[in-house]
């Protein structure tokens, strides 16, 4: 087994620029990605196995981001499931062949993001998806959410997942948009800084004006009820700025689908597992780990690209990955410090371009402090575990002041999701009850980042053959 | 504005936090302080199992005590904490497995657990789910299982019903011993001035023991376990294998919980910090080999427990020599099971009555108590 001098764990923009980066300037670099391919979320390529349509309309980026990667010298590990990251460092993965494991003395941790849903009253059934899924099914699968689709949140995934619909033949009912039309020019003067991208969001309005869906801005979702097999009423009703419900005119929506998505979290499962020193930043993505000025964290050797830094979305992850790649090849001594320099300096300006568009995207994203207050007492918030919003407020009256204490008191994130997807909320919750965000903390990190299914980690082994520690005493 | 009590027990496990439960409810004045919260480390992360077949001998007539009062918590704690009572196994799948089983059974038998030897037929009839590869079993009726992670949400509603002072997230800074007895002095809360003292801190408690001029080595034991996701039944009894190495069970929730005392890393000042991925994959195939069914699950989550154990792997409980009402309880093997009572135990010795059962003096593992404290005591 040959080791490496850098393992990327990730596959998306952040995670390949770097791999190549560091590749090129010679250090042996394994990246490792569960997809079977690189892309991330944003650049998911379609399954091998296709062809046709949605093959050609593959996102270029994406194309150009795996035909680099294929030229580079780093080595890809696909379709393995990164389980574990011990201090040193060793990644642990569950590959199709079953368990396996690699050494480098350095790790890039380019993980990204997850979406984050506000429950409301009906979440949890089955004809609502997320955006991120939405995506996922569009992109990948070319498939829809359903025939008529309902859709709400907050954040630019709102349009490109309308967008997607109306591409692939599907009908959109609505855009529920927690946010206001000011509030989306507001953020302008960012999106100047990436006028490709800006352009974009302005055709894909007047699209969706041309296509007759209906914008209701400083709108969210009140309850999603059955009416018959697969389909479901939308209430929706006006908010105010700060996310609390307004008592208004309610409107109703009848649909076989509703996709929901208030934004993104950074994923920080390696960095909460490894201790790194984290804060809490609610403009970029929650808990995100605490680096210095060359993506270093606190745990030495451990880097951190992309959305897992804090959300910047994914022109910024694509420098950013880049630069850490020079970072690490610099640090390992691949590289020296004029050499890194000159190679750094260009990358640094294109980042902090790139981060304000993606900054700006984040602010569209953030919860607001009213929204979580919001969510009536009976909302279930861990879907995995069915813990509602009124059994948190009654452990955090019968004292529970930490995330960690509310897990073991409700059993919130104790579920397959271990808190990924409701840690966010749940924090803001608690928070709620009369505590700071810092005070209430975030879910200790453990291993497996994923569910892993036991029969493969333990492979095939006779019982003779098992290494067993020595007997517990008598 | 110092806090004077009758008595400050440092450590809110389920040893402390019992000890102070009782000492309140017997009319003192209690203060319970811990540099984080209640039950949230090794009370609140162990196995809960409620075995005796992984007991130590010596501590069985303990753990049975234990075990019925974890079962009969809503009477004296005032909340359910998921204790079921169920049968359990250890199995010998090899020869050299079936004489370990033999000769522990005994042992144990001889300290009154109620285990016998049983055929693989009486395994299979009784717990079909396990594998027919096995050659003998010992069996006892007397097994179960706690939900440790509830048990920091009871004590607390029941410690604040009895009047106790609870002093979570201060860690202790130091303790000055003067005439009047102790001053502990918390990180972030005002001096506590306490007439008696109880160390309940577990791997805690060798820091605990040296504030007072004791050196007393502990060793630390960094427990992994292991849960599944839920899953159709597939077993409703305890299973360990003769060596001890694992421990088995399914929650009424579809959960499984595997553990058995495999090794990550991990020290007292960080905690758990390191699962080791070679002991998972072994922890899983054994547990796999034990219920095969098992395979059909996915594992979601592995975690770390600290537990403490002395030089001669027995308990430390009673008072500490030299030293006018001042005590210590903690390294007892098994001692989630047993520490209800070990708990209450040392409440009952702290109030002036004579214990149930004998403890076990700290003493024995402690050097002649430095001179200074002999003065002041």
């Amino acid at each position: 087994m040959s080791e490496a001098d850098l393992i990327v764990v990730g596959g998306g923009p952040a995670g390949v620029e770097a791999a190549i980066e560091a590749a090129r300037h010679g250090l042996a670099v394994t990246l490792m990605d569960e997809a079977p391919e690189a892309g991330g979320q944003v650049y998911r390529a379609t399954p091998r196995a296709f062809s046709g349509e949605l093959v050609r309309k593959a996102d270029p980026i994406g194309v150009g981001l795996r035909d680099r990667l294929r030229e580079s010298r780093a080595i890809t590990l696909f379709d393995h499931i990164v389980w574990s990251v011990s201090p040193g460092f060793r990644v642990d993965a569950l590959s199709p062949e079953g368990p396996v494991s690699r050494k480098a003395p350095a790790v890039i941790a380019a993980s990204g993001a997850q979406e984050r849903v506000v429950p409301f009253p009906g979440w949890t059934r089955p004809e609502v998806v997320g955006l991120a899924a939405a995506t996922i099914m569009l992109k990948s699968q070319g498939i829809l959410p359903g025939q008529l689709t309902l859709l709400a949140g907050q954040g630019p995934l709102l349009l490109a997942v309308a967008i997607g619909i109306l591409k692939a033949g599907g009908r959109v009912a609505a855009i529920i948009d927690l946010a206001s039309r000011s509030e989306w020019l507001a953020d302008w003067p960012a999106l100047a800084s990436r006028p490709d991208l800006a352009l974009r969001g302005f055709l894909w309005q007047a699209k969706l004006r041309n296509a007759g869906v209906p914008i209701l801005y400083r709108h969210a979702i009140r309850l999603v009820e059955e009416v018959a097999e697969g389909q479901v009423q939308v209430t929706v009703g006006p908010v105010a700025a700060n996310g609390a419900a307004l008592d208004d005119i309610d409107r109703i929506f009848q649909v076989d689908a509703v996709a929901v998505g208030n934004g993104l979290t950074a994923s920080t499962d390696i960095t909460r597992l490894l201790r790194a020193t984290h804060h809490f930043e609610a403009l970029r993505g929650g808990w995100v780990p605490t680096l210095d000025a060359e993506y270093r964290s606190s745990v030495p050797g451990l880097y951190v690209a992309g959305d897992g830094a804090g959300l910047a979305g994914a022109a910024a992850a694509a420098c950013d990955g880049r630069l850490a790649g020079l970072v690490a090849a610099r640090d390992l001594g691949a590289l020296s410090q004029q050499a890194y320099e000159t190679a750094a300096a260009p990358l640094r300006r294109s980042a902090a371009r790139a981060r304000r568009f993606g900054t700006a995207m984040a602010r569209l994203m953030a919860l607001r402090p009213a929204q979580v207050e919001a969510i009536p007492p009976e909302t279930v918030l861990c879907r995995c575990e069915d813990v509602t919003r009124a059994d948190i407020t009654a452990a955090a009256a019968e004292g529970a002041r930490t995330l960690n204490q509310l897990k073991a008191w409700t059993r919130c994130g104790m579920g397959p999701c271990q808190g990924r997807i409701c840690g966010d909320v749940i924090g803001a919750a608690l928070a709620a009850e009369g505590c700071s965000r810092e005070q209430a903390g975030y879910f200790t990190g453990r291993t497996p980042f994923r569910p892993l299914p036991l029969d493969q980690l333990a492979g095939t082994v006779a019982y003779a053959d098992l290494k067993l520690p020595p007997p517990a005493p008598l | 504005m110092e806090q004077e009590v009758d008595v400050a027990v440092i450590g809110a496990g389920a040893m402390g936090a019992t000890a102070a439960l009782w000492l309140a409810r017997g009319g003192m004045r209690t203060a319970l302080i811990d540099r984080g919260e209640i039950c949230r480390e090794a009370s609140g992360v162990n196995a809960g199992t409620l075995t005796l077949h992984m007991t130590r001998a010596a501590l069985i007539p303990y753990a049975m005590k234990g075990r019925e009062l974890w079962l009969d918590a809503q009477r004296w704690l005032g909340r359910d904490v998921g204790a079921r009572s169920a049968p359990g196994f250890s199995l010998a799948f090899t020869e050299a497995e079936e004489e370990m089983l033999f000769k522990r059974a005994d042992a144990r038998s001889a300290m009154g657990a109620p285990i016998r030897i049983v055929t693989p037929e009486e395994v299979r009839a009784i717990e079909p789910g396990i594998n027919p590869a096995v050659r003998a079993a010992a069996f006892c009726a007397l097994d179960g299982h706690v939900t440790a992670y509830l048990t920091g949400r009871a004590y607390r509603a029941a410690l604040t019903e009895a009047g106790v002072s609870l002093l979570e997230g201060h860690g202790v800074e130091g303790i000055e011993v003067s005439d009047a007895g102790y001053v502990i002095r918390p990180a972030g809360a005002p001096a506590l001035r306490a007439r008696r003292l109880v160390l309940a801190g577990g791997v805690w408690l060798e820091t605990m023991l040296a504030w007072l001029g004791f050196h007393v080595r502990i060793k630390c034991l960094v427990n992994q376990l292991v849960v599944t996701e839920r899953m159709r039944p597939v077993m409703r009894s305890v299973v360990g294998i003769a060596n001890g190495l694992l421990s088995l069970k399914q929650f009424e929730n579809g959960t499984v919980l595997i553990g058995g005392g495999w090794q990550g890393k991990g020290d007292p000042v960080r905690g758990g910090v390191e699962p080791i991925p070679d002991n998972l994959i072994g922890n899983i195939q054994l547990a796999r080999h034990a219920i095969p069914a098992l395979g059909e699950t996915r594992v979601v989550r592995i975690w770390l427990g600290l537990e403490s154990e002395t030089a001669d792997a027995m308990p430390m409980i009673g008072p500490l020599p030299g030293l006018a009402e001042a005590y210590v309880i903690g390294c007892v093997h098994s001692g989630y099971t047993s520490a209800p009572y070990m708990g209450h135990l040392l409440a009952e010795r702290i109030l002036g009555r004579e214990p149930e059962l004998p403890l076990f003096d700290p003493a024995r593992l402690m050097k002649p108590a430095p001179a200074k404290l002999e003065e002041t005591a």
